[in-house]
């Protein structure tokens, strides 16, 4: 079944979807929507590290998106002016990372594919990767989900209860490296901030509980993962930013009806 | 028995000392108002209390096992969170649906299960607040300006629903306030607090529910003369007037 790569494309989606769902709700509350771009755009200077010290290309992402996560989240910490300091970073991140990975002739030729995605290049061993990393994310956000919560709701109250927001912080940080990591493939550096925060914000209107709007920002996720590839295989579009615009569609839509 | 105290306290923000040398008991089934003007460190005493901002000097201790109910100042839920009451009610424990009915109905919020957070007014949010916070049973209740944003009326109530809470669970309370309603209307001992600890006492005249409307101007006077007396700081800025004995209702 896996031997088409539709099908594979269509799992790749799929999985990150998972991971995506939750995550993404937690950054649409959190107001994180810059940091996830910051992080995202990190991933490719994590390629380029990647191609110069031979490692894994999703292990350089994943070391560089969770580098950069943690800066952030400690500066976020220290009070400094998020909105101008992340624009710095995200944006420095993307640029350091192009001029980086230039060096090397073999990606130069294949830049779309890092910052768009190759969806329908993944191979079983992505598609492990992905679903893996996806699982992860998930359990991990399932693991804290009380507690990631209350702490995003008002952590004065989460410390009363005995919660360290901090650490609830880390998690989703955590959680978010990973995410870019998986999703690098999937979506590509540009759009991941994207496929986190459109299905969730879509979710938002249908959505009466915290709960609800997560399931239903991985539905709606799945939804334009799949719709995404039908999009590309009938128009000829790219795979990743397909998605996206279905993705974005599905928001129009949702934004139609009066919230709950 | 204490089930709270400080002993001794000094909170830095940087340079800055915001509060100096409080020390502070709290006994079972007892209310404490912290009276004190904007910017006299109320709301930074009852964080260090609660363990969020770190003591620079001195040392906060609880009873082994405490259960604290705690009702923040402000709960700004961001809109693009879904959020009922009832979910709201199984944060961070999760209770059943007869606790949290249970809890509703105590707090005078019965049937308001599946309302969204972000559409209450500020009293029924307050109510709400209170009725997560008893889910815990709690032995002390710390709330920091609960009647913030409310008129006279939803303020008298909430804090006549304060003492009967109290009453009932026989739980501690520590509130913070710079509203002299609270002294006269429920507190067992009021703390003035200015950076230090001014003066503490118990307040003359302790209300109940029938008499409240004779005790609102006596109780004003003697919480104002309280308040003015052994403070050695100028708060010629704070309005007070508008604590007069006469209502007229015409926000009603």
């Amino acid at each position: 079944m896996l031997d088409d790569f539709l099908t594979r494309a269509a799992f790749a989606a799929t999985g990150l979807s998972l991971a995506t769902g939750p995550l993404g709700s937690f950054v649409v509350w959190r107001r994180m929507a810059y940091f996830g771009d910051a992080t995202a755009h990190a991933a490719i200077l994590g390629v380029a590290l990647a191609l110069a010290t031979d490692l894994p290309i999703g292990l350089g992402t994943l070391v560089v998106a969770l580098a950069m996560a943690v800066t952030v989240a400690s500066l976020a910490a220290k009070g400094w002016a998020m909105d101008t300091t992340l624009g710095v970073l995200a944006h420095s991140a993307l640029a350091f990372g192009l001029v980086a990975v230039s060096f090397f002739p073999t990606v130069r030729t294949d830049l779309s594919s890092y910052l768009f995605g190759d969806i329908l290049a993944v191979s079983r061993t992505d598609l492990a990767l992905i679903w893996g990393g996806s699982l992860l994310v998930l359990a991990l956000i399932a693991w804290r989900w009380q507690a990631l919560l209350t702490a995003t709701l008002n952590e004065d109250l989460a410390h009363a209860a005995g919660i360290r927001p901090d650490r609830e912080r880390l998690v989703l940080v955590i959680a978010l490296a990973l995410v870019v990591a998986v999703a690098l493939k999937v979506v590509g550096a540009l759009l991941i901030a994207a496929m986190l925060i459109i299905p969730a914000a879509a979710a938002r209107s249908l959505a009466r509980t915290p709960e609800a709007m997560a399931l239903g920002a991985t539905a709606i996720g799945m939804v334009a993962g799949i719709g995404g590839l039908a999009l590309s295989l009938w128009q000829d579009t790219p795979a990743g930013p397909s998605i996206i615009v279905v993705a974005a569609a599905l928001f129009a839509l949702g934004s139609l009806r009066p919230r709950p | 028995m204490s089930l709270l105290s400080a002993s001794h306290i000094c909170v830095r923000f940087g340079a800055e000392e915001v509060l100096h040398d409080v020390s502070l008991s709290l006994a079972p089934g007892e209310i404490v108002t912290i009276l004190g003007p904007n910017g006299s460190g109320k709301s930074t005493l009852l964080r260090a209390l609660l363990g969020i901002l770190p003591v620079a000097q001195g040392s906060v201790s609880r009873a082994p096992g405490l259960r604290l109910g705690y009702i923040p100042q402000r709960l700004m839920i961001d809109r693009t969170m879904p959020m009922t009451v009832r979910r709201f009610l199984s944060l961070p424990a999760r209770v059943s649906d007869q606790a949290a009915a249970e809890a509703l109905a105590r707090t005078g919020m019965a049937g308001h299960e599946a309302d969204q957070m972000t559409q209450l007014s500020g009293g029924q949010l307050q109510r709400v607040l209170l009725a997560r916070a008893l889910l815990g049973k709690p032995q002390v209740l710390m709330l920091d300006e609960p009647t913030q944003g409310l008129d006279q009326p939803g303020e008298a109530a909430f804090y006549r629903l304060i003492e009967e809470v109290r009453r009932d669970t026989g739980a501690a309370v520590l509130m913070v306030s710079h509203d002299l309603h609270v002294v006269m209307a429920a507190s067992d001992r009021v703390i003035c607090l200015n950076g230090h600890i001014c003066c503490e006492g118990t307040p003359r005249v302790v209300s109940t529910a029938p008499e409240y409307r004779a005790l609102f101007g006596l109780g004003t006077q003697g919480a104002l003369a309280l308040y003015r007396h052994e403070h050695d700081h100028d708060h010629a800025d704070e309005p007070h007037n508008h604590h007069h004995h006469h209502h007229d209702h015409t926000h009603a």
